[in-house]
């Protein structure tokens, strides 16, 4: 690993061209030889996970998983979005983009929640630490605007060509937001109401449980939404490195220059966005709102508070 | 020795900023606030009270005083930068994290200013929080927690989320979970501030009562002087970080330690803050019923007065005597006073608030009498003093202005009544008890 970065450190010498490249595809090269068990884990874990979800929604027809679907609109925004949705989803099918979208709903479940198990404790943890903010900050910027592609290049080198090299671009390029978002949220709790906590002796572990993670949910939830929709804005990315899905198709319809294909499966990816989007922000708001009308009820029972 | 005081602390700092040790030692060395501002901000300045147990102890002082940072380093949030603080006999200052919390959980509580509830949770795990924490099993807590509802008034709202209630409820609910923790110290941040004046002086009335139930010592941060002077056994008041003065309403009223505290108390009401025994006089003009008609008549000679007190035994107060009726009960040879006898006019208790004097004062030409729990004469309050008192003006009482009721029946009449039917020597049945 020495040996080929004094070798790039001669050539600068003599051209005077910063052999930034060169380093990194040294550490890429010690890394592949000498970490390849390491990646072939992670691989078979991300692979693993990705065909149980991918079988959970792929498997079944589709007309069971456009039920559980609407139902769950249903339930989380009202009718009016069910139905919405319903005939957005057959339009999917209509165009014979299910099978894909499935696939691709199901790379952005996996890389979702991998990027939340990873961004939400890194969030709380710049959230308490003045020094981790200021460390992960920087990384999080770094990470955000590397051009999504940059990513793939490692990505297809250290877990060859599929799904996975897709799912760990995917967990890089939206990790950003849910750090950042856990961080805000904690952040802005109600100081007087952690001081509250402190005050009667909770513990920090307490805190953080009953406090701080309850009130900062809302700004987190936006921050899985934010996860979430950067994961989609992806997906065509990890086409073009073997990830079936919607890409694919986008990825084939610029190949063949196929304008047909290309809206086909495009407009695939909008109608997940769109469910996924109002899903989770609805989840992001507090429980009560979900009911609306029994809300009302429950408002006409509560008395007046007396200003007593 | 500890135990003598609920809340100790003595020569506390608190020092925000970059250098706090530098500035500390150079405030120590006697610099102003405004010379180590370059090292830091001197939030709290070697301050130092004692709060006693069952005290309601005030700190009053304007916003950016340090009043704030002062109550969060009784319990800890703050860590002093230097001086030390016991509660209820342990040191808290620079102990560990976990002890900390401990002392916390067995000996000090605290009401916010804004309240500071969980809004995710109902009013009933919010006042069971502190005893949660605690550690106590969730039916007890439960139930101790709805009996401390029950108490602020706050029955039938349990299962309510916070943000269904109005401010001065969610206040009684953060007061109830202070409560229901059952620590011996209980700290208040403003905790009235943001309630509407009128649920303000309510939920006041309401903590003097339950701290009289209950025997809570409390220490209460407040910027209003009012609130100060209605709820504090003591109050310290807070200037730029230093105390300025300790001490009870009377005398912060009365005796203001410097220029600011003076000009800070200018604008109280006056009438609710001073109490009769804060302005009274000794009594003069009164006789005991066992000396006679003569002597009666002999002290408003004397006094110049038409009215005097009559004591009985012990210096109970039995009521006045009019000086037409004592001249003819002289002039009749009777021994007795009591056929003369009236019910005094006006009588206040020791604590009674000016404001409640003025009505017996305008009822009565006599001075109000105050007596105390036994119904003993302690002092008067001509209305001359009361006014003094009220203008903030030294009153300079003399035998003229004290005399609200003037004789009505000429001295030498008197002088000749009392030549014409005595013997005795003048000053052996005199009895003025002013002095006593």
């Amino acid at each position: 690993m020495i040996a080929p970065m004094t070798g790039g450190w001669d050539r600068f010498l003599e051209t005077g061209r910063v052999p930034l490249g060169e380093w990194v595809e040294s550490i890429e090269k010690f890394v592949t030889t000498n970490l390849s068990g390491f990646f072939d884990v992670i691989r078979a874990i991300f692979k693993g996970m990705y065909d149980a979800v991918d079988t959970v929604f792929a498997g079944p027809p589709f007309w069971i998983i456009i039920l559980v679907l609407v139902l769950a609109g249903l339930w989380v925004r009202g009718w009016k979005f069910a139905l919405g949705m319903l005939a957005g989803l057959l339009l999917v099918v209509g165009v014979s983009q299910w099978e894909n979208a499935m696939h691709t709903l199901a790379l952005v479940i996996v890389a979702s929640v991998i990027a939340l198990i990873i961004a939400v404790p890194l969030g709380i943890l710049t959230a308490r630490s003045d020094t981790a903010s200021a460390i992960v900050r920087p990384i999080l910027d770094f990470l955000q605007t590397m051009p999504a592609f940059v990513y793939l290049i490692p990505a297809l080198v250290l877990f060859r060509v599929g799904v996975v090299p897709g799912i760990v671009a995917t967990i890089i390029f939206a990790l950003a937001p849910g750090v950042r978002f856990t961080e805000l949220g904690i952040r802005g709790v109600d100081r007087e109401v952690v001081e509250a906590g402190q005050a009667f002796g909770a513990s920090p572990g307490r805190i953080l449980r009953q406090i701080q993670l309850p009130l900062a949910m809302p700004t987190i939830m936006a921050g899985v939404n934010q996860v979430i929709m950067l994961s989609l804005s992806m997906v065509v990315i990890a086409g073009m490195v073997g990830a079936e899905g919607l890409g694919t198709d986008v990825v084939a319809g610029l190949t063949q220059l196929n304008t047909g294909l290309g809206v086909e499966a495009g407009i695939g990816v909008v109608i997940l966005a769109v469910y996924l989007d109002r899903m989770t922000a609805a989840l992001a708001k507090p429980r009560q709102r979900r009911f609306p009308r029994k809300r009302a009820a429950a408002a006409q029972e509560t008395p007046a508070p007396v200003a007593a | 020795m500890s135990h003598n005081f609920a809340v100790e602390a003595s020569g506390l700092y608190k020092i925000f900023g970059k250098k706090p040790r530098e500035a500390l030692n150079k405030l120590r060395a006697g610099a102003s606030r405004e010379e180590i501002a370059g090292l830091g901000t001197a939030a709290v300045i070697d301050a130092s009270f004692d709060v006693k147990p069952g005290e309601i102890f005030v700190v009053m002082g304007l916003s950016g005083s340090g009043k704030s940072t002062l109550i969060r380093m009784l319990n800890g949030l703050w860590e002093p930068t230097a001086g030390s603080v016991r509660v209820m006999g342990k040191e808290i200052a620079g102990i560990p994290a976990s002890k900390l919390r401990e002392i916390r959980r067995e000996s000090i509580s605290m009401v916010f200013q804004h309240f500071a509830l969980l809004p995710h949770r109902t009013v009933l795990d919010n006042a069971a929080y502190a005893l949660e924490i605690q550690g106590v099993p969730a039916a007890e807590r439960r139930a101790r927690a709805m009996d401390i509802l029950a108490r602020v008034g706050l029955e039938g709202w349990e299962q309510k989320m916070p943000g269904q209630l109005s401010g001065g409820m969610q206040q009684r609910v953060g007061l109830a979970r202070a409560l229901a923790s059952d620590t011996d110290v209980l700290l208040m941040d403003e905790a009235f501030s943001a309630l509407d004046p009128l649920i303000r002086r309510e939920m006041q009335e309401q903590l003097v009562d339950l701290q009289r139930d209950l025997g809570k010592t409390i220490i209460f941060i407040t910027h209003d002087l009012n609130e100060a002077m209605f709820l504090g056994d003591r109050i310290a008041v807070m200037r730029d970080g230093r105390i300025v003065q300790v001490g009870t309403p009377d005398e912060i009223l009365t005796d203001p330690a410097n220029d600011y505290v003076a000009q800070f108390v200018h604008d109280v009401d006056r009438a609710r803050v001073l109490t009769a025994e804060g302005v009274m006089e000794a009594p003069h003009a009164v006789v005991q019923l066992s000396a006679g008609p003569r002597a009666a008549l002999r002290v408003m000679r004397d006094r110049q007065t038409s009215t005097v007190f009559v004591l009985g035994p012990g210096r109970t107060l039995l009521g006045v005597v009019r000086d037409r009726e004592v001249l003819d009960l002289v002039r009749a040879g009777a021994r007795d006073l009591s056929p003369a006898l009236r019910e005094t006019a006006a009588t206040v208790t020791r604590d009674s608030l000016l404001v409640d004097l003025f009505e017996p004062a305008a009822e009565s030409p006599m001075p109000v009498a105050v007596v105390d729990d036994q119904n003993r004469l302690v002092g008067t309050v001509p209305r001359v003093t009361l006014l003094a008192a009220l203008a903030n003006v030294q009153p300079v009482i003399t035998a003229e202005n004290a005399i609200i009721a003037p004789a009505t029946v000429p001295v030498d009449v008197i002088t000749a009544t009392l030549r014409a039917t005595g013997d005795a020597p003048e000053s052996a049945t005199t009895s003025t008890g002013g002095h006593a």
